[in-house]
């Protein structure tokens, strides 16, 4: 029963095309209206801008500090994957490897965070990083994001390491490598697969979160491409062209990556779920 | 932990030197569990106590008040408000994300050419920024006849269908809701076609030479090994849901009235806005407590219900 291409996959392919087009007309009037000037989208209607008009993008890009929001981003989302990388690989060697009780009771507490709605924490480590004075700093939000992420990211790489034969690491410690040499030379490079979803998973989290870089960045110059957009459609509300083109040079960076990477995006999303 | 070594191991060959153990000690999971712990542990822990207290966050004054936040929480319009939207929004998400997310993985496995394409378009929603999304159809839901999904409405003939999308209360939940769809059915179609990659076509093939239909074999064999992908996108749209600020802090704020408020915005707003910090970790404690049993039953019950291919 392989299926040819006949009529059935005709009626089928038109059908899909047909939801497509109705799921990109958000995306038509995003463009056109962010290549229309302020008085042409006054004069209403979804037609193609015309004529085309590119102000609106210098203006946002400028006025929001896209470029600044956009580098401010970048560091926030390296640092944390880079810490949850090395964290949660490492604990997950000790969970993964050794079974007794205390090494299972410390996997749960991990699960725990899974679940865990974070707005429980919210305001009580709102103030205990008020208090430390670290409001408004990248560390403020480094940290944030590593102790949030690190359940997950433990859980990940718990489950894989228990897929990988247990024998390579020995052996390299038997050859008389510590355990710290034989993980990272050996055990590490074997999590590869595991670790591009971590990466995947994480970044698109983080470079998209919203409401704790709001409360600990807004005012700082330190904000986050979501809460500088933020921050700049309060302002310009209602003038859409340059809101429009303010929310397209905040989405391409995340949509180049995915449309380069898609194929790891997208295994990353339907695999790193598997509970 | 000594003498633990693998059995794999021929240990007579190998002299291991004192004190080192084939295992990795506990020192490997240290530094992360530090981090949780201060990170989310002790602040979620200290948060569950202040929700039954009168903590306003003004130096160190507070007091035992028992119940009292509680009370509030279950009596107080604007929080009972919040607790009805988010379920009713979660179960709307629940089904109509998943029912989407499912008829667009059924219609991208298929033999049709332009499934690649489809699968890039209908995913890349979800990868963007909820708050960047939603300043997009703020205008869409614009109230005005010739703007946004209006335009569209009042161009294909169907006038009367148009609505103040954010503005009326009986309304504005569900255009939330539309945008949500919107945004992440393509994820939920993401992990269904993970799973329908899983199906063997053998299966198929038997099924349909012992007679089975088409939707008789979607019933009796997709649908049952679909069961584990069917258990991950319910689990995260009804925590996703319950949850929900982002869209709802970008679009309405919450209003109007309290027509759109979630538990989220208003435990922002009692604490940010009005400091009222123990009322605002209480319901906080209350969405825990409720996301937490929903995750654990629908777990058990969903998981009882998935078979092996």
């Amino acid at each position: 029963m392989r299926t040819r291409y006949g009529l059935g996959s005709l009626l089928r392919e038109l059908s899909m095309i047909v939801v497509a087009i109705i799921f990109l007309f958000p995306v038509y009037v995003l463009v056109s209206l962010s290549f229309k000037s302020a008085a042409d989208i006054n004069a209403g209607g979804l037609g193609l801008p015309q004529p085309v008009d590119t102000s609106n993008y210098p203006t946002a890009w400028e006025s929001a500090s896209i470029g600044a929001a956009f580098l401010n981003s970048l560091t926030i989302t390296f640092g944390s994957i880079l810490l949850l990388i090395v964290l949660g690989s490492l604990a997950a060697y000790y969970l993964a490897r050794v079974s007794s009780n205390v090494s299972y009771g410390i996997y749960i507490l991990f699960l725990v965070g899974i679940i865990l709605p974070f707005q429980l924490a919210l305001v009580p480590l709102y103030r205990m990083m008020y208090e430390a004075g670290l409001l408004g700093t990248y560390g403020s939000m480094i940290a944030f994001y590593t102790g949030l992420q690190l359940p997950f990211t433990v859980f990940l790489y718990t489950g894989f390491l228990r897929g990988v034969p247990r024998e390579y690491g020995e052996a390299a410690l038997v050859d008389g490598a510590g355990h710290m040499m034989s993980f990272v030379r050996v055990t590490f490079p074997m999590l590869r697969p595991i670790t591009g979803t971590v990466i995947i998973l994480n970044a698109v989290f983080i470079w998209n979160d919203f409401l704790t870089p709001l409360l600990y960045l807004s005012g700082s110059g330190k904000e986050t491409l979501p809460v500088a957009i933020y921050a700049f459609v309060g302002q310009y509300t209602a003038e859409w062209g340059l809101v429009f083109a303010s929310v397209i040079l905040a989405a391409v960076p995340m949509l180049a990556v995915f449309l380069f990477l898609q194929r790891f995006v997208i295994k990353g999303f339907a695999s790193g779920l598997k509970g | 932990m000594h003498g633990a070594a693998a059995p794999t191991l021929n240990r007579g060959h190998h002299k291991r030197r004192a004190g080192r153990t084939i295992l990795p000690t506990i020192w490997f999971t240290i530094p992360a569990l530090v981090v949780y712990l201060i990170i989310v542990i002790y602040p979620a822990l200290s948060g569950a106590a202040y929700a039954f207290t009168d903590w306003s966050g003004v130096g160190e004054q507070l007091r035992f008040v028992g119940l009292e936040n509680f009370r509030k929480v279950f009596t107080d319009a604007q929080s009972l408000a919040a607790l009805r939207n988010a379920v009713a929004l979660t179960i709307f998400i629940v089904f109509v994300q998943n029912g989407v997310g499912l008829v667009l993985a059924l219609g991208v496995h298929s033999k049709i050419k332009s499934r690649n394409v489809l699968r890039t378009i209908f995913f890349a929603p979800a990868v963007v920024s909820p708050v960047v999304i939603a300043f997009l159809w703020k205008y869409l839901f614009d109230p005005r006849p010739e703007e946004g999904i209006n335009a569209v409405l009042g161009f294909i003939g169907l006038d009367f269908l148009r609505q103040n999308w954010l503005g009326d209360p009986s309304i504005a939940l569900w255009s939330i809701g539309i945008m949500i769809v919107w945004q992440l059915a393509g994820y939920s179609m993401v992990i269904f076609l993970a799973g329908l990659q899983g199906v063997p076509q053998e299966l198929h093939e038997a099924a349909s030479i012992d007679g089975a239909g088409g939707l008789r074999r979607f019933r009796s064999i997709t649908l049952p090994l679909l069961a584990p992908a069917i258990t991950i996108c319910t689990l995260l749209s009804v925590i996703g849901g319950l949850k929900l600020f982002d869209q709802v802090f970008a679009l309405t704020g919450g209003g109007p009235g309290y027509a759109t408020e979630t538990p989220s915005t208003v435990i922002y707003k009692e604490a940010f806005v009005y400091g009222n910090y123990g009322y605002s970790t209480a319901i906080a404690l209350v969405l825990a407590v409720v996301v937490a049993a929903v995750a654990l039953v629908q777990l058990k019950w969903l998981r009882g219900k998935e078979v092996e291919a």
